[in-house]
């Protein structure tokens, strides 16, 4: 139920804060994480507050799962001062480090190194705490994937790596980009733990994660989980979504993930149809009052991009 | 007081660091391998025997996730000292060191520090174009670094630890040439000096330069290398009647500007060498400095002397004519007198 509570806000505030852009109300691009929210919520329903999550230019979805605020995710998109980083970061930086969220990072793959760098510090301060590193399948090919990988593999550090395979780099398809069939065949090049699984299908993502995570924390090294999925938006909201069909994008309507939980839920009577809705009915509340609290936020102090470059 | 080379006195930074606090250690290539080298210039040698092979971590060649794994453990709690075998690798990880390191805590609102230290050797020394740039410049146009270049075994103590201390990203460039590294790692043509370092805990606070020489008539700015010439320089202008200052700035960001201001104003006159090509170097952002905040006080254009716009070359003739010498720094002065 909580996961259900989770895709389902993943989505309603994408699908709210695309009808605030076309408003003119977010002044930014967007890069809407609508179809995917199987993964992020899969993944992050096995962490805890200690452990940290690296995300993307798609972030919103990977923050929301891990716990950061609606009201801080919504007025940073406003580039409102009580945001998330304060105005400083937008959409393609959300986070919070206190929910151990790193600002997202937008190059794509830069991430992943440094995800390595965090579970290396957790492997040599014994916490027991894990890393998720969140990418596309396009991040699979920068050097810094390879590297950040290796570097995790040989030192067998607490770090799960979950790509995303929406199947298209912006625009480009997976078949122009890879001769492998699968972005998972990679770990056996590094000799870690690798699988792909139905990343519309949270149960399996869940199930997943939750084996990687716990061979993570026991010191059983990294692990390489590919999650198939589609983002039914376009790259961003600049994309008209002219290099794909409509037949496609139909098909893989029918397996959005959240209808299809929602069934599961009520067939194996974990949800009735009444408790699901009143769900639903405390989201929307959640994003109108994160809404209302972005909107009467004060815009930052000009004299405040001056500030928050060294540490004194 | 102990007397020791810049090799000896950055792996006693490191070493006392290490000590002091166990959220410190190293990573890079070949830095602890038994047999190996202790590092291409042999500063972290011994090292792993001292404090094992997981604080002195060495890694794959794979400078982009040497910075990036630098990155990560910082924001997680730990002090990385990374280093890479010569700067111009610190190319590879561009994208680390500055969209990563110098942005994430400004994208972060304030609230996350990257307290890391990448140490990198520089200088034109008989190996051609890519293992001999002096990059500093490229790294002081990035908000959210500091960078420091220690020219004496005294500073690069200090200056290491106060680095390893602070809660930013600082770059740490050193000298091939003034190292002093012994054995199979020694290099030709070294100037190697070897300086008095206290038994005692002392730190050299960033962003404080220093006068080396104090003079009436030029100030000479130069770090590194070039401050030795720099200072030969000044002694055979002394025998032609004019007294030139030098400065060490010692951190080229934040850079120490009142001391040159303080300098220019009462000499007149401003020279900057550096070791890097002319354009657009930290020596320009200095002359503009001066001559926006101090032109009333000069007497005479400011000049700079630094390598041509050209890569490193690999002849020794060739090199002894890139790399600025002790004669170009004199007919520089004497062009303003």
């Amino acid at each position: 139920m909580g996961m259900y509570r989770t895709m389902f806000l993943i989505r309603r505030f994408e699908e709210t804060v695309n009808e605030l852009y076309l408003e003119g109300r977010i002044p930014s691009t967007l890069h809407l994480y609508i179809g995917q929210e199987a993964v992020a919520t899969g993944v992050c329903a096995n962490l805890r507050p200690g452990d940290y999550v690296l995300s993307t230019h798609r972030p919103h979805g990977h923050s929301l799962a891990k716990g950061v605020a609606p009201r801080a995710i919504m007025a940073e998109l406003f580039g409102k001062a009580s945001g998330c980083s304060k105005g400083k970061g937008g959409s393609m930086h959300v986070g919070d480090i206190e929910k151990g969220v790193l600002p997202a990072i937008a190059i794509v793959g830069a991430n992943v190194p440094i995800a390595a760098g965090l579970a290396l510090a957790a492997k040599m301060q014994k916490s027991g705490g894990v890393t998720v590193c969140f990418f596309g399948e396009g991040a699979s090919n920068e050097g810094a994937w390879h590297e950040g990988i290796n570097a995790a593999a040989i030192w067998g550090l607490p770090v799960i790596y979950v790509c995303e395979n929406n199947l298209y780099a912006a625009s480009t398809p997976f078949s122009k980009a890879f001769k492998i069939q699968h972005v998972a065949e990679r770990a056996c090049a590094y000799e870690i733990a690798g699988a792909t699984v139905d990343g519309n299908d949270v149960l399996a993502v869940f199930n997943r994660a939750k084996e990687a995570v716990e061979r993570a924390r026991e010191g059983g090294g990294p692990t390489l989980i590919e999650c198939m999925t589609y983002r039914q938006c376009g790259h961003s909201r600049s994309d008209p979504r002219t290099y794909r069909t409509h037949e496609e994008e139909d098909e893989w309507k029918l397996l959005d993930p959240i209808p299809r939980f929602r069934q599961w839920l009520m067939d194996e009577g974990k949800a009735e149809a009444a408790q699901l809705s009143n769900v639903e009915q405390e989201v929307e509340q959640t994003i109108q009052d994160a809404i209302a609290f972005a909107a009467a936020s004060p815009e930052p102090d000009p004299q405040d991009v001056y500030t928050d470059i060294f540490k004194e | 007081m102990a007397k020791m080379t810049i090799a000896e006195a950055l792996r006693q930074a490191i070493r006392e660091e290490m000590q002091r606090d166990e959220r410190v250690f190293c990573i890079g290539e070949d830095i602890g391998i038994e047999g190996g080298f202790g590092g291409a210039f042999t500063v972290t040698l011994g090292l792993s025997q001292e404090f094992g092979h997981e604080r002195i971590l060495d890694t794959p060649i794979s400078e982009t996730a040497i910075a990036g794994v630098a990155i990560g453990s910082a924001i997680g709690g730990m002090r990385p000292i990374a280093d890479v075998q010569y700067s111009d690798f610190l190319f590879c990880m561009m994208d680390q060191l500055v969209n990563q390191a110098a942005k994430l805590r400004y994208m972060s609102g304030g609230t996350l520090s990257v307290p890391m230290v990448m140490r990198a050797p520089v200088g034109a020394t008989a190996r051609g174009s890519q293992h001999a740039q002096s990059p500093e410049a490229f790294f002081t146009h990035v908000p959210g670094l500091k960078i420091v270049a220690p020219a004496t075994a005294y500073d690069a103590k200090g200056l290491l630890k106060s680095a390893v201390r602070d809660d930013n990203p600082v770059l740490v460039f050193e000298h091939k040439l003034l190292y002093g590294s012994k054995g199979a790692r020694s290099e030709k043509g070294s100037l190697s000096p070897i300086g008095e370092v206290p038994e005692e805990e002392y730190l050299v606070p960033i962003g404080e330069g220093v006068i080396r020489r104090p003079g009436k008539d030029v100030t000479i700015v130069a770090t590194l290398l070039m401050l030795y010439r720099a200072l030969s320089a000044a002694e055979s202008l002394s025998n032609q009647g004019i007294e030139a200052e030098v400065i060490d700035p010692r951190t080229l960001v934040p850079l120490d500007k009142e001391l040159i201001l303080g300098s220019v104003r009462k000499t007149g006159r401003l020279l900057i060498v550096e070791e890097d090509n002319l354009t657009n170097g930290w020596g320009a952002e200095i002359a503009a400095i001066v001559a926006d905040e101090a032109f009333m006080w000069l007497d005479a254009p400011i000049k700079r002397v630094a390598a041509p716009d050209v890569p490193p070359p690999f002849a020794p003739v060739l090199e002894r004519e890139y790399v600025p010498s002790e004669q170009k720094i004199i007919d520089a002065v004497l062009s303003i007198f």
